[in-house]
């Protein structure tokens, strides 16, 4: 009996061992997968990412406020540049002490709970939707017209959003409550990199000065010399604008010549568009400094989404999508995404209005800027000021998420440049109409620009003051 | 540029914040200044950058030059920020770079209502000034378990661009303000 005993008490510490053996090389091994250590399934922004556990956990003993930090980390931007009508400091006054008591706002996981399924809903709010509750219980007061209302409606009826409202507070409203559907003559931004290339801070303008270069003054090793790579690079923008084979294949630290570049190469003239892509879905694995570790590219096989079977082991980097040599922007525009995504909106596309327009440009039939492509919705040209405005880039938006959820995040950089405010919520808020690519008009109404109507109409009513 | 701002930020604060049992003088044992004083410092400063941006910026330029004019949706609008809202957004930028003091611009007749009087002291403070014109407030409160002195000093309609702004406005509750009323409080707070 006892030497029976010896033994379970040898195999048990043998187990223990082994399991702390195992555990510990998963947490600390470089390449350890840290998928055991994942309390619950992560939400759709985060996943990609959530074997880098560091990313967010910046350390074993990382309190609630190095876990903001690592929030803020990637999301302050955004936050600012969405003009967050709740932000942090606004819960940092302490007049509001008594309302972070209820619910300490001033941390994003107090709605933004991680690994936690059960209770996460759509945006990754994680606390129930009548939340608004809690500080605008009066509201019903103070604007009669939404007396009534149920607050589990505020976010989810197209009216209001917590963080971004820029296109959806009440004097936007009214400004275009008279606006056309869709304004036929508009035309989307177009690229003017080379035009303002001089006054970009970081832009390598002594190495690669704008101007047109041909094949003949191009240096590449024998092996690299293919007439039919030399021909593509000759009829892109690269060519017409100082950046040759140097300029992406050579080393930025040697100057050795590299075969096949990476985004690094890419971020010396358009940082602005990579650091978007690293913040996005198809580069943010490839973020090695903010995640602490690294990951392999994006594969469509990794994704949530519906892709198509043959895009399975295709590695997300700057030349998936737009190529090498080429950079044809017309293919990345299109036929890369297509190339990968699968789902329901996709495959509509070249049904839709949009593609037809697309198809008009690229004829010649109609002017630049005037066809509408994957990327003019979810990857827009945007204005980014440089000096507060002293020169604005045409900067492709490569981080998806600056514009995809809440949708409404849509309007103000995609949707107006072409059509009218209350079409594009009313668009926007038709869940069938997304998935067919919006190939009719919205059968759904939102009711906002309604009350900004009615409210208007009963101040001109009332005598002036 | 963020870091140099917040270093400018804190080594002004620094010098100013320096609490009163650290800062004693060696021959009398008494604290260079109260937290009275500190805030009736940093109210001077408010107030008057905020008077000069009203005087000189906002009403020379939309009433008198008429070159441009001043809206709350300034980026929409191509226009000037207003005057409360350049003084929110300082108040915003402090409290990003401290919790050593914070400061708000606050009224019994408030345009955006989250800007109505909350606490105690707000409300006590609030309508002693306007019923007291040209005398400040001064409490202590506790709020999430800390004590803070608290001053309210009025803040005075000190030209015709706040009033008729004020007055014409679709949210406001009040609509007979007059130059020099007084239209609500700046409210600052020291945890002590």
């Amino acid at each position: 009996m006892r030497g029976k005993n010896i033994l379970l008490w040898a195999l048990w510490l043998l187990l223990t061992l082994l399991l702390a053996w195992y555990l510990l090389s998963r947490l600390y091994g470089e390449a350890g997968d840290k998928t055991v250590f994942l309390p619950g399934a992560t939400t759709d922004g985060h996943y990609q990412i959530e074997l880098a556990c560091n990313a967010c956990h910046t350390g074993p003993y990382a309190d609630r406020d190095a876990l903001q930090e690592a929030c803020e980390g990637c999301h302050a931007d955004a936050l600012k540049a969405a003009k967050d009508d709740h932000p942090k400091a606004k819960f940092s006054d302490p007049r509001n002490a008594d309302r972070v008591a209820l619910l300490d706002a001033r941390y994003c996981v107090t709605c933004h709970v991680e690994h936690r399924p059960d209770i996460t809903g759509p945006m990754a709010v994680s606390v129930p939707a009548d939340t608004c509750f809690l500080c605008h219980e009066a509201i019903g007061d103070e604007r009669p017209s939404h007396a009534g209302m149920a607050f589990d409606t505020c976010t989810s009826a197209g009216c209001h959003n917590f963080h971004d409202n820029r296109a959806l507070y009440e004097d936007f409203l009214v400004k275009h409550m008279d606006d056309a559907p869709t304004l036929f003559d508009q035309q989307l931004l177009v690229g003017n990199l080379a035009q303002i290339a001089e006054q970009l801070p970081d832009y390598p303008l002594d190495a690669h000065p704008v101007q047109a270069l041909d094949a003949a003054g191009q240096v590449y090793p024998e092996h690299a010399g293919d007439a039919e790579i030399v021909r593509q690079w000759a009829g892109s923008a690269h060519a017409r604008s100082g950046a040759g084979c140097q300029a992406c294949h050579a080393d930025t630290a040697g100057g050795d010549w590299v075969d096949s570049p990476d985004h690094t190469a890419c971020a010396s003239c358009h940082k602005g568009e990579v650091d978007g892509f690293l913040q996005g879905r198809h580069g943010m694995r490839l973020d090695t400094a903010r995640l602490g570790r690294e990951l392999s590219p994006m594969d469509p096989a990794l994704a949530r989404l519906p892709m198509r079977e043959d895009a399975a082991g295709r590695e997300l980097g700057c030349q998936s999508c737009h190529g090498a040599h080429d950079y044809s922007l017309a293919e990345s525009a299109v036929q890369s995404c297509l190339g990968c995504h699968a789902d329901e909106h996709s495959l509509a596309y070249r049904d839709s209005a949009h593609y037809r327009l697309w198809q008009r440009e690229r004829a010649g039939d109609a002017p630049a800027g005037s066809g509408v492509t994957c990327a003019s919705c979810h990857m827009p040209r945007i204005e980014r000021d440089y000096y507060w405005g002293t020169f604005v880039h045409h900067e492709v938006q490569h981080n998806q998420s600056a514009n995809l959820q809440p949708n409404e995040k849509m309007i103000r950089p995609v949707c107006l440049q072409c059509h009218g405010l209350g079409f594009a919520i009313d668009a926007l808020a038709d869940e069938a109409l997304i998935r067919a690519n919006f190939n009719a008009p919205p059968a759904v109404h939102i009711r906002s620009i309604d009350l900004a109507r009615q409210r208007l109409d009963a101040d001109a009513d009332t005598p002036a003051h | 540029m963020k870091t140099l701002r917040t270093l400018t930020l804190a080594g002004s604060l620094s010098l100013l914040m320096l609490t009163p049992a650290s800062v004693m003088s060696a021959a009398q044992d008494e604290p260079m200044f109260t937290p009275q004083q500190m805030t009736d410092w940093l109210h001077l400063v408010m107030s008057s950058d905020r008077t000069v941006y009203t005087r000189l910026i906002v009403n020379r330029l939309q009433n008198k030059e008429k070159v441009i004019k001043a809206s709350e949706h300034f980026e929409d609008d191509k226009a000037l920020v207003l005057p409360a809202q350049m003084f929110r957004f300082g108040a915003e930028m402090v409290g990003e770079a401290t919790d050593d003091f914070s400061y708000s611009l606050l009224s019994e007749w408030p345009i955006n209502k989250q800007n109505a009087p909350r606490t105690e002291v707000e409300k006590a403070g609030l309508a002693y000034i306007a019923a007291n014109k040209g005398e400040n407030y001064y409490a202590t409160e506790e709020l999430g378990g800390t004590t803070y002195f608290t001053a309210v000093y009025a803040d005075i309609a000190v030209a015709p661009a706040c009033v008729s702004c004020h007055n014409d406005h679709k949210d406001t509750p009040r609509t007979d303000f007059k130059l020099g009323d007084v239209m609500g409080g700046v409210v600052i707070r020291v945890p002590m």
